[in-house]
């Protein structure tokens, strides 16, 4: 095998673990790399056009407003985020207090929610015209909206506090999976030396989970920044919304590329910031003294807190939003056993069950490869390859449109050409455009998870693996593999949830009569039907949470160390 | 060792290849006779129609049902398109795909005689199928008779507090105001948009039956909305509240004593690639025949395109009304300048 002789050609540096340029790993990581860039690339083209100016428009009017509420929006999501899901992960993973076990999956169900469809919901209940509003109106006698305060649902809070409600279980996630990595050691010698529990977390198991936690937050903060369903619902004039006013109404879409590749370089120097904030430091978990993790058992006022603060964001985010869904649903059961919902709903788990699988299995191969060769050029390229998820996804999905059609074109060109037949659009307008759109779109979900996993694992493990005698993929499958377990199921779990909820891409890439839960949820949404919609906002959750709670449980049996059976 | 690695990662590849073979195949556009539609009006609203195409002629309808990138979409593809014809809610889509060469001319006597000449494109590049208006109601007890009779009345100081409006960036808005640049130029324009923004009872948001709802409950005296959401509400078995709602509120056609309600169509063109194009000719013809122009009219309010065709009795019962006779394109050539104004004057913020 080639890495091998490259293997025993090149002694490993100090501290790194290195295999030489030209091997599989390197080749194709940048070749997968190249693919997902593609669609970025043909963005940046477009950009580059000449159009309309549109930025001293844009300038002397609304842009101060869309940077305004676009950093609130992602400072607010960001600072709840954290909040809820680093506090629910570290209460579930290490102590004990009544529901703990279930708020373990619990915790993780409002993922299973799109956000535009909570917005609907709240809206329903918390605006002027809800039950909420009416209530206090008849208790008080207030009789016009000019006789009292009460907190606009439809606004810029609003909107963080629906994207905070969905997205905190990236965190969670996260979290919970890096605290369930640490070794036992680490804990227990901090208690040893005398920190009590809260102060044990701030200097030892928070740090060792920062790369975590950041991977979280940046992708509830790139998810926050490709919203276009809840800004728009609630009128709060959003970077992104600007995006596709410039596209749609100014018929721009030369400005839009602009605006998008801005918001993309934004994202950039956020993530270098965090990058060089946190330096040189690393984690690795140095000691193998793994055991099941001794829980602080609460009682009293702390036991009901920690209930609550696990408890509040589930009802909030999935106990409440589902049950008001299930009263629009009830006028339209007939929808849930019609054949054409049950195909809709092959269509999506097909999708989103493709997606998952080979995201997670490019991006581990992605985060290995970096690993074995962290050259500057490949790292790179990788991060730019990850880029996808930042990008709105409409405007991602011209640039996939863009990639294929081109290579479609030049093929049926050459097919002529040289042989007289024409081979028409191969991918184009089939499964495998949505299924390339996903992959460049979760690419950074699945990377990201499987990278923060990887970069827990000291590279003595590699170097013990090499002086062995084992090759990279040998040791990837028989000492990283095992080893990052929770981080991969998680990675699953993330792209296939997504997946089921994705719009933008599935709508402007999908073949002739091919619909998903989301496109049916979309279809009925936008003729402002909320019941009829329903029954398949109902049916994404339903197939959302099934895999989050089976692999939630598979993570749990997966932490290094865990006696199975 | 290294053989039986050889062996797996061949069969892995082939095992892919295959996948990918089989996707490809399910999904390749079979020739045989059938018309390809990429539409911007849901699927739910266009199946009874293509079924009644598709029994009365014989030929397959497919379609995608997408909203945006329809251009990009076209553009990407070229000359390979599958799309023989497209459907959009809105005179802009169909003007901007016209602009960008998107589609081609087409004539047939059937459609002259079925849609009048106002509804399309002089050379036949994009036809009208449906009408809608864009109107203003009223709460039925909070509004004198009299007290709006127009668009202009939305920004006079005696509307202040009492409207409601969504998004001054929603395509309807757009057209709106691109119809009052085209009809008034745009410093009128741009002084209308800032009248109504300082009426406003609430920051523009949600969608055109969130803004009667909000009559109903007393948040606000008057709104603008598309026409058949008035019906689609009044009718509603499945959510009766929306009955409520809808009883609250008077419908009014503006401008009647000047240019007209705005008007806006629904419409289809042919993609300029199109491989079936009598298939796509046929198809229009047919959406804009006696039979598929009633299933419009009484499945989703709209006034149909073709004279003659009976309205559903409630829209009837709205009355007769005068339209803005302006150019649909003259309009949509104004979009673009509407969207800036409500920029400039900060309507949404």
């Amino acid at each position: 095998m080639p890495s091998d002789t490259a293997a025993a050609q090149f002694a490993p540096s100090a501290g790194k673990v290195s295999w030489g340029w030209v091997n599989p790993w390197t080749i194709g990581t940048a070749v997968i790399a190249g693919l997902a860039i593609l669609p970025v690339a043909a963005i940046v083209r477009i950009a580059t056009a000449p159009g309309d100016g549109i930025w001293s428009h844009l300038a002397s009017t609304v842009l101060p407003t869309y940077i305004f509420n676009t950093l609130v929006l992602m400072l607010g999501v960001g600072a709840g985020t954290i909040l809820i899901g680093v506090a629910s992960a570290w209460l579930v993973s290490t102590c004990r207090f009544p529901m703990q076990p279930m708020f373990e999956w619990a915790m993780l169900l409002p993922l299973a929610m799109p956000a535009y469809v909570i917005a609907y919901v709240y809206t329903d209940i918390f605006e002027f015209a809800g039950p909420v509003q009416d209530m206090l109106r008849s208790w008080f006698g207030w009789t016009s909206k000019r006789d009292y305060w009460f907190p606009e649902i439809r606004s810029l809070g609003g909107a963080i506090s629906m994207m905070t409600l969905v997205l905190y279980p990236y965190v969670y996630l996260l979290s919970r999976a890096a605290f369930m990595e640490q070794s036992v050691g680490v804990l227990e010698a901090s208690r040893v030396l005398g920190r009590g529990p809260w102060r044990s977390f701030f200097s030892v198991a928070f740090p060792m989970a920062r790369p975590a936690v950041v991977i979280g937050v940046s992708l509830v903060m790139m998810e926050t920044l490709n919203d276009f369903g809840t800004v728009d619902f609630f009128g709060v004039a959003t970077f992104t919304l600007g995006i596709y006013d410039v596209w749609l109404n100014m018929n721009n879409v030369t400005g839009a590329a602009q605006l998008a590749l801005t918001l993309l370089i934004f994202v950039i120097v956020l993530v270098l910031a965090e990058r060089f904030a946190r330096a040189k430091k690393r984690y690795y978990v140095s000691s193998a003294k793994y055991q099941p993790l001794p829980r602080y058992q609460l009682h009293g006022l702390r036991m009901w807190l920690s209930v609550m603060v696990c408890a509040a964001p589930v009802l909030l985010g999935f106990v409440l939003p589902v049950a008001v869904l299930g009263v629009y649903a009830w006028a339209h059961l007939d929808q849930f056993t019609s054949p054409d919902m049950l195909r809709f709903a092959g269509n999506s788990i097909l999708l989103s069950t493709l997606a998952a699988g080979l995201a997670v299995a490019i991006g581990t191969f992605m985060a290995y490869g970096l690993r074995l060769r962290s050259e500057k050029l490949l790292k790179v390229i990788v991060r730019i390859a990850s880029l996808g998820y930042a990008v709105p996804g409409s405007v991602l999905a011209v640039g996939v449109l863009v990639t294929l059609g081109a290579l479609d074109n030049s093929i049926d060109g050459a097919m002529r050409r040289t042989f007289g037949i024409s081979t028409g659009l191969l991918l184009s307008g089939t499964i495998v455009a949505v299924t390339y759109g996903y992959l460049v779109r979760f690419l950074a979900l699945s990377f990201g998870s499987v990278e923060a996993s990887l970069t827990k694992i000291t590279p003595n493990m590699d170097g013990a693996a090499k002086s062995l005698g084992h090759g990279p993929l040998s040791t990837l499958r028989r000492i990283h593999i095992p080893m990052i377990k929770g981080g991969l199921l998680t990675a699953v779990i993330l792209v296939f949830v997504d997946a089921m909820k994705e719009l933008p891409l599935t709508v402007i890439l999908r073949p002739f009569d091919f619909h998903t839960m989301a496109t049916i949820v979309h279809e009925f949404a936008s003729d402002e039907q909320i019941g009829e919609a329903a029954p398949a906002a109902l049916a994404i959750v339903a197939f959302g949470i099934l895999p989050v709670i089976l692999l939630s449980m598979a993570i749990r049996r997966s932490r290094p160390g865990h006696k199975q059976g | 060792m290294s053989l039986n690695k050889n062996n797996k990662a061949q069969k892995t590849a082939i095992i892919l290849l295959g996948i990918g073979a089989a996707l490809i195949a399910a999904t390749a556009p079979a020739e045989a006779r059938e018309v390809n539609l990429y539409s911007e009006r849901q699927p739910f609203l266009m199946k009874p129609l293509l079924d009644a195409f598709s029994k009365a002629t014989g030929i397959k309808v497919r379609m995608v049902y997408l909203k945006k990138g329809m251009v990009e979409r076209l553009r990407a593809e070229g000359a390979n398109t599958p799309a023989d014809l497209i459907l959009t809610a809105d005179i802009g889509n169909l003007h901007n795909l016209a602009k960008a060469g998107l589609l081609q001319k087409s004539s047939s006597l059937v459609l002259e005689a079925n849609v009048p000449a106002k509804f399309h494109h002089p050379d036949g590049i994009w036809y009208g199928l449906t009408v809608r208006a864009r109107v203003i109601f009223a709460h039925k007890d909070r509004v004198r008779p009299g007290e709006v009779m127009s668009y202009a009345d939305l920004a006079k100081p005696h509307m202040k507090g009492r409207v409601c409006v969504r998004s001054g960036k929603h395509m309807y808005n757009i057209s709106l105001l691109a119809s009052i640049i085209a009809a008034e130029g745009e410093a009128a324009a741009t002084q209308w948009a800032k009248g109504v923004k300082a009426n406003l009872a609430r920051r523009p948001q949600g969608n055109d039956r969130a803004q009667i709802k909000a009559v109903y409950h007393g948040e606000c005296d008057v709104v603008l909305a598309n026409t058949y959401y008035m019906g689609k509400m009044a009718t509603n078995e499945k959510s009766p509240v929306q009955k409520k709602w809808a009883a609250s509120a008077n419908l009014i056609f503006p401008n009647q004593a000047g240019r007209g309600a705005h008007v806006n169509i629904s419409g289809a063109g042919i993609t300029k690639h199109s491989k079936n194009k009598a298939g796509a000719i046929k198809l229009i013809e047919f959406l804009s025949g006696n039979s598929a122009q009633k299933i419009y009219a009484e499945g989703n309010f709209e006034y149909p395109v073709k004279k003659g065709v009976a309205l559903h009795p409630m829209v009837a019962s709205w009355g007769s009304f005068k339209a803005d006779q302006a150019y649909l394109s003259l309009i949509a050539e104004q979009r673009a300048l509407a969207a800036k104004i409500m920029d400039r004057v900060r309507f949404n913020n």
